[in-house]
């Protein structure tokens, strides 16, 4: 870390930025044992509520939680206004593609991406190319992953277009905040979340293949109470009122998708799904799956059933694809992308292989094709073998690798046993695109680094979570505070 | 719009789990004060009746072991390795209740939870007592869980636990009757001829009769009277009257809250009125083990009918 | 040539299935040498069946049969047109690009040995080193046709005393594409009017300049006038006559009959 990150309450100041003069007379005044003790009562409550982790094969005892922080972070409302637009842009920019990729394929012909990076990507399923999702939608859901460096500098470190988790400790996070603290809420005035399940459901039902009605039939399907993230399909589930489907709990008739409830089958319209394309469907993905919806795909393609995310969707958020995200964005908005990627440098370039590997002490260098940080160098920390390892790696195989700066993220005060420090974090906001347009939650996911000085933010490794506050502006005159609340911050765009 | 199948599967076989895991724990601990804390010791064959009543017996000689209080206790408490032991019951139970977690209420989920940490990581009950101590905890959070249930919601989510919960109480009634009325009838003998007394009792402890039997009958213990308590009066929750009582009952509610009714309403209802009809004294007469017989595989049959009238499948 | 296909495929199950859920693709499309005059798929109890493509442009039909069933037979029959161009495919329904059928799949990655085997034929022209892929093979191998191992790789294929059809066109593909060939498993027919256990299996690919070609490595030529292709795709899975699903307890056991002839 050469540079001083940039912290979210300070900037690169002493004081706090003037906006944000309360928040930081908010932790003056109260006193880190009252901090400590709100932290824990909403840690209590979150265990009470089940919204833990389960480790597989233990009993409910080690469950664990995701440790919490109180100190809100905070974004003002021009910063917000501005990532708004760069988030509804990228989201356009990977329905755009997907529909390109899987149909007429414009992209390649312009020769904008190499075909190979496509064609040899085992994310690219063969078995969807044709299809048309109903509505042409097929990334309804994305968390985009960004880090921070400046008031305005915000990075995309990894787009989320698949199942993307994490939005119910979003809204329970806001939950035990307005409890706990509530003369925060008096103090700024915070967009609402908690309308998030009712803007789910209108996208849901937005997609509805034509004709199914008013009231289409809307479903979350899950893994199963085993999944790490039940908690959250059974949240969704429940908040939004519809049921919550096994794929023993669905039956394909006709390509069409039923249900199977006591009183018989149900059509089914619109599945807002959270497993995998493997487990989807055992006569077109994984064979030797026992699991999934024999004859999903077919309904799919007969345009009878709309899937959230569609199938398929792991073209468009491949660590292979995202460095050329710049020109995808490019491609199909006519314009710059507003929200920049991480630097990035293809390895398969030579003349990026010459930087990286003059260079490999300063940089993070990943395997495209790797998971779960395998295969993953990060240069300011690696050892000499391990730097003379990947060197020897980068030059046998360069196509397979590419490589980033180490980033200074942002700060926000956090509180540690030693009382309110500045830990690192990185913020996963929520994008839905329905028949009608894009939109971006004014909230998400902050995740910060508990560790001193630690960029690591991942909850399996000591990262917690915070609530992320979207400031408003001041209300028009006239205007009254309820109805600001309700359409605040909530920034749209028509037609997609 | 309807229940899943699924859910109200899990739902119906978490209501019988729970009352299967009740019932063993009672027979087991009546078992118990019959062979080592009676005055007059019954001996393996207590042991071997309580094989025979949870249908075990042969499951448990299948491994060469040999029947003995230790081994039976154990078998039918912690032995995880067959699925008529209690421990197994609870995890069967869990399971069930975990699918449906979002249907049950944190109070609910909490008994059942805790039925089934009650076995995690334990060896084994060392003795008599510590059997005792075992089950009347399992029963504990048993009584925890019927409570919670009824301090649910009325809708579907409660009426198809306790209608599990009556298909599995009535078959465990007629088995344990079967059972032990047979063990009783020493060959050649009639009915109500000379009363082994710990005997009958056991049977009372095990359907939590005891007190009931003193305030029905004043004539003391006699065969005919449990016989009659455990078959027709339907003021006792465990007589097969009241579960046959219980089942229409609930049938009634979900066809009127979800529309559904047929086969199993009709089976249920048949069989209510012929056991209104029914007096234990032309049973025992015209031979109890038959009409037992008799009795559970139509229960069985109930069992097979509520599954496809709600597509169980 | 004009050659008649006849082809049964029987399921016979232990216990009665409640649902059964099958993708077929048993209908050959059209190409510059292949014209169907004639095909019925039938089926011997009620079912509903939907007529599709999938991403390869092949032909499906999904079979939706409600229970209890206990034996199904799908018995498909017709008559195709056939021309012989060398081997070389044309006019088919080709959405996807050659580049594609680079990838590996978990049927197609090849081990040590068949890396080998393929560097041991490198060299020449495209169409002659396939040429030599294809007769090494032919010399190699005992074919048989015998129970199928469901999910054999190209290696356990490669590693077997004696190879199937589709063992045999697994190997090819997977040895074409160490050698930088987009290559593909074809699933079909080819005409010696004897009876088989099995549909046929071969392989195609791509030439620059000539475009996809066939090869049956069973025979160690490049496929002629005697074949009828049914579908196309990375591998067998992907182009699998029937892939089904069933709902419902016990084992299965499943019986083909296949029969092509000239007419």
């Amino acid at each position: 870390m050469g540079q001083r990150a940039f912290d979210e309450v300070r900037g690169q100041g002493a004081t706090a930025r003037p906006e944000l003069h309360a928040l930081e007379r908010w932790i003056a005044e109260t006193p880190p044992g009252e901090l400590k003790r709100r932290q824990q009562s909403a840690e209590a409550t979150f265990r009470q509520l089940g919204i833990t982790f389960a480790v597989y094969g233990e009993s409910d005892a080690s469950e664990r939680i995701i440790p919490f922080d109180i100190v809100p972070r905070v974004f003002l409302p021009g910063e917000w206004a501005r990532l708004s637009e760069g988030l509804v842009q990228r989201v356009e920019a990977i329905n755009a593609f997907l529909k390109d990729i899987y149909g007429p394929r414009r992209i390649l012909a312009e020769g904008v991406l190499p075909a190979d990076l496509i064609f040899g990507n085992p994310q690219f399923r063969p078995e969807i190319a044709g299809l048309r999702p109903p509505h042409d939608v097929w990334a309804h859901i994305c968390g985009i992953d960004l880090v921070r460096t400046g008031p305005d500098d915000f990075f995309v470190l990894e787009d989320n277009a698949r199942t993307p988790s994490g939005v119910s400790y979003m809204l329970e996070n806001r939950e035990a905040m307005l409890r706990l603290c509530p003369e925060l809420f008096r103090n700024f005035r915070v967009a609402a979340v908690d309308s998030y399940p009712d803007r789910l459901l209108e996208t849901m039902r937005s997609v509805a293949p034509h004709g199914r009605g008013v009231n289409p039939v809307c479903v979350v399907l899950t893994p199963g109470h085993y999944n790490s993230a039940y908690y959250e399909h059974s949240f969704l589930a429940d908040s939004m009122g519809v049921e919550l489907v096994e794929a023993a709990d669905l039956v394909v008739d006709d390509d069409k998708v039923f249900m199977r409830t006591i009183g018989g089958l149900v059509q089914v319209d619109v599945i807002y799904r959270r497993v995998d394309d493997d487990f989807l469907d055992p006569l077109v993905f994984r064979p030797d799956s026992m699991l999934g919806v024999p004859g999903l795909i077919a309904a799919f393609a007969a345009g009878n059933v709309a899937i959230l995310n569609a199938p398929g969707n792991g073209i468009a958020d491949d660590k292979a694809i995202y460095s050329y995200m710049p020109e995808i964005v490019r491609f199909y908005s006519g314009g710059e992308a507003k929200l920049p990627n991480v630097e990035t440098w293809r390895c398969r370039e030579p003349e990026a292989l010459r930087y990286t590997l003059d260079h490999l002490e300063q940089l993070v260098v990943k395997l495209v094709d790797g998971s779960g940080g395998y295969g993953m160098l990060v240069g300011p920390t690696a050892s000499r073998a391990e730097i003379e390892a990947f060197r020897a790696a980068l030059i046998a195989e360069p196509h397979r690798y590419i490589a980033q700066p180490t980033l200074a993220l942002s700060t926000v005060p956090t509180l540690s046993d030693a009382g309110l420090a500045p830990r690192h974090v990185d913020f996963r906001p929520f994008v839905l695109t329905g028949a009608n347009g894009v939109q971006v939650v004014p909230g998400g996911l902050t995740r910060v680094a508990l560790k001193e000085g630690s960029l690591v933010v991942n909850s399996s490794q000591g990262g917690g979570t915070k609530d992320s506050f979207v400031l408003m502006d001041e209300p028009e005159p006239g205007q009254s505070q309820s109805q600001s609340q309700s359409a605040g911050g909530m920034s749209q765009s028509q037609g997609s | 719009m309807q229940m899943l199948s699924r859910t109200a599967s899990s739902l119906y076989w978490l209501g019988r789990y729970v009352e299967r895991a009740d019932f063993i724990g009672r027979l087991v601990e009546a078992t118990v004060r019959l062979d080592v804390l009676s005055p007059r010791p019954a001996g393996d064959a207590a042991w071997a009746s309580a094989l025979a009543v949870t249908d075990t017996d042969a499951a448990f000689a299948a491994n060469g072991r040999t029947v003995g209080p230790q081994e039976v206790a154990r078998f039918l408490t912690i032995d995880g390795c067959h699925p008529g032991s209690i421990v197994r019951c609870l995890d069967m139970a869990r399971n069930n209740a975990r699918a449906v977690r979002t249907a049950l209420t944190r109070e609910a989920w909490t008994a059942i939870n805790r039925a089934w940490l009650i076995f995690d990581k334990r060896a084994g009950p060392a003795g008599p007592m510590a059997t005792l101590n075992l089950v009347e905890a399992v029963q504990t959070e048993a009584r925890g869980f019927e409570g919670a249930i009824h301090r649910m919601l009325r809708n579907q989510t409660t009426w198809f636990i306790r209608l599990g919960q009556a298909v599995e109480r009535a078959d465990n009634t007629a088995r344990l009757l079967d059972v032990k009325y047979h063990l009783l009838l020493p060959a050649g003998e009639r009915v109500g001829g000379v009363v082994d007394r710990d005997q009958w009792t056991t049977i009372l402890q095990t359907v939590s009769a005891v007190t009931a039997y003193r305030w029905l009958y004043s004539e003391g213990l006699r065969p005919a009277n449990v016989i009659d308590l455990l078959i027709a009066r339907s003021e006792l929750p465990r007589s097969l009257a009241a579960s046959c009582e219980e089942a229409v009952d609930i049938l009634n509610l979900l066809a009127k809250r979800t529309g559904l009714h047929g086969e199993a309403d009709r089976m249920a209802r048949m069989r209510q009125a012929r056991m209104a009809k029914t007096k234990s004294g032309e049973v025992i007469a015209s031979g109890l083990h038959e009409f037992l017989k008799a009795f559970i595989e139509e229960n069985a049959q109930m069992h097979f009918a509520i599954g496809r009238q709600f597509k169980f499948g | 040539m004009r050659l008649a296909i006849d082809h049964r495929t029987t399921y016979r199950f232990s216990e009665p299935q409640r649902r059964l859920t099958q993708l077929l693709r048993l209908h050959p499309g059209d190409t510059s040498n292949q014209t169907v005059a004639g095909w019925h798929v039938h089926v011997d109890c009620d079912a509903r069946m939907r007529h599709g493509r999938d991403g390869f442009g092949n032909h499906t039909t999904m079979l939706y049969v409600d229970g209890p069933v206990r034996e199904i037979e799908i018995a498909v029959s017709g008559e195709v047109m056939t021309s012989d161009a060398g081997g070389v495919v044309r006019g088919g329904a080709e959405p996807l690009p050659p580049a594609l059928f680079l990838r590996f799949t978990p049927l197609t990655t090849p081990d040590d040995a068949i890396r080998a085997f393929a560097e041991g034929v490198r060299g020449g022209t495209a169409i002659e080193q396939l040429h030599r892929l294809n007769v090494a093979l032919f010399e190699r191998a005992t074919v048989k046709e015998m129970r199928l191992v469901p999910r054999r790789t190209a290696a356990q294929a490669f590693a077997a005393d004696a190879v199937t059809p589709r063992g045999m066109a697994h190997i090819f593909v997977a040895a074409a594409r160490v050698l930088g060939v987009p290559a593909r498993y074809v699933s079909g027919y080819r005409s010696d009017g004897a009876h088989h256990s099995m549909p046929h299996g071969w392989a195609e690919a791509w030439v620059d300049d000539l475009g996809w070609i066939g090869f049956d490595a069973t025979a160690g030529l490049s496929c002629d006038d005697h074949y009828v292709r049914v579908a196309a795709a990375l591998d067998h899975a992907g182009a699998a006559p029937v892939a089904g699903s069933r709902l419902g307890e016990g084992t299965e056991r499943m019986d083909v009959d296949v029969v092509a002839r000239e007419s």
